[in-house]
């Protein structure tokens, strides 16, 4: 095919929605693919992977992300049909959630507080801007919560989104050397862990561990989104008399 | 399945109506996400339809963050602007937060299995 008439048919495509939507298919795919062939990997994480691909697509072909977005948005819609779907999971384990109630809301608290605080406190030690530091705060929390929390703390919802799936991603990796250099081989305790530090990409790691993991993870997750939402405006204001003047 | 995705989309819309009304600090799913588990609770079954979509949907979760993750390409220039206390900040805090959830959950077990322990 001529260059030219394919920078026409680009161009075409990418006036509709079909292409956004059929690349995030079509990466995202491959990506699981080579993931599966490696066994599961965690260093080869399928969201970091057909990000990558997708970004680099866009950038050579010169496409917006508003463009890209317009097709990409059908995926993006069904996080809230899929959050409303871990409530069937939950509920399979609720005589366990049942038991463990007391310790969950401790781990909870613990986990969130420390989410906002280590990373605002280390950002800022390192000199990330107000308007940064605002917006990595929720970076724990589900996309659709922490875009929320960014905006009432004055950071940038899109900014935060990113942060969030970096934030997801870098947990999905990291939890399971984390978690047997503590020796903590409970499954309950493993998913819950990551789905408060690494919401929905976290959750979706340990669906892949054991459905008990997922549902944990999948429990942290939502609460983790309460919490946070609560607890970060009041921790920032009394931590902005010392950390953000 | 159609049936499925209609139930977990009102009660979606559920909770955006008491997120809305309320004013509550929390995203509608959320709230639709308790809505559903609170009635599963109270009529104490599942139905297969519902068992399956919701895993065909949650099997492939990781996908709906990738229109969100491509939004990196939108902030570039403040992303290369910081990157170290970004990088830092996040890479650190998520550890800590993983292994501070964790320990905290472990230690917490153990201490309410001591007491029941104890109590019989």
């Amino acid at each position: 095919m001529m260059p030219q008439q394919f920078t026409e048919i680009w161009v075409y495509l990418s006036a509709t929605p079909l292409l956004g939507l059929t690349i995030t298919l079509l990466a995202y795919q491959a990506a699981y693919w080579l993931y599966k062939r490696s066994d599961f990997n965690p260093l080869l994480n399928p969201v970091a992977l057909s990000v990558a691909v997708l970004v680099m697509l866009l950038l050579t072909s010169g496409t917006k992300y508003e463009t890209y977005f317009e097709g990409a948005k059908f995926v993006h819609f069904l996080l809230g049909p899929a959050t409303v779907a871990l409530a069937i999971p939950l509920y399979s384990q609720f005589e366990k959630l049942k038991q463990m109630l007391l310790p969950l809301l401790g781990a909870l608290l613990a986990g969130a507080a420390t989410a906002i605080i280590s990373a605002v406190g280390i950002g800022w030690l390192l000199g990330a801007s107000h308007v940064t530091l605002m917006s990595l705060a929720p970076k724990s929390v589900t996309t659709p919560i922490a875009m929320g929390i960014a905006e009432k703390l004055g950071g940038i919802p899109s900014l935060t989104a990113v942060l969030v799936i970096f934030t997801g991603i870098s947990g999905a990796i990291m939890a399971k050397s984390i978690l047997d250099v503590l020796r903590i081989e409970n499954h309950a305790v493993r998913g819950f862990s990551v789905g408060v530090a690494a919401h929905g990409i976290g959750t979706a790691r340990a669906f892949q561990v054991s459905e008990q993991a997922g549902a944990f993870a999948g429990l942290a997750m939502g609460l983790n989104g309460l919490i946070t939402a609560l607890i970060s405006p009041l921790l920032l204001k009394i931590s902005g008399l010392v950390l953000l003047q | 399945m159609l049936g499925a995705i209609t139930l977990l989309l009102v009660y979606q819309t559920i909770g955006e109506v008491l997120v809305h009304t309320l004013n509550l600090p929390i995203p509608g799913p959320v709230v639709g996400m308790l809505m559903l588990f609170i009635t599963l609770v109270i009529r104490k079954s599942v139905s297969q339809e519902l068992r399956d979509t919701s895993q065909g949907l949650l099997q492939h979760l990781s996908l709906l963050f990738v229109p969100a993750g491509v939004g990196v390409m939108a902030h570039f220039t403040r992303i290369s602007d910081e990157w170290l206390p970004l990088l830092v900040a996040l890479l650190a805090s998520t550890v800590l937060t993983i292994a501070i959830t964790a320990l905290a959950m472990s230690g917490l077990l153990k201490l309410s299995s001591k007491r029941e322990e104890q109590k019989s």
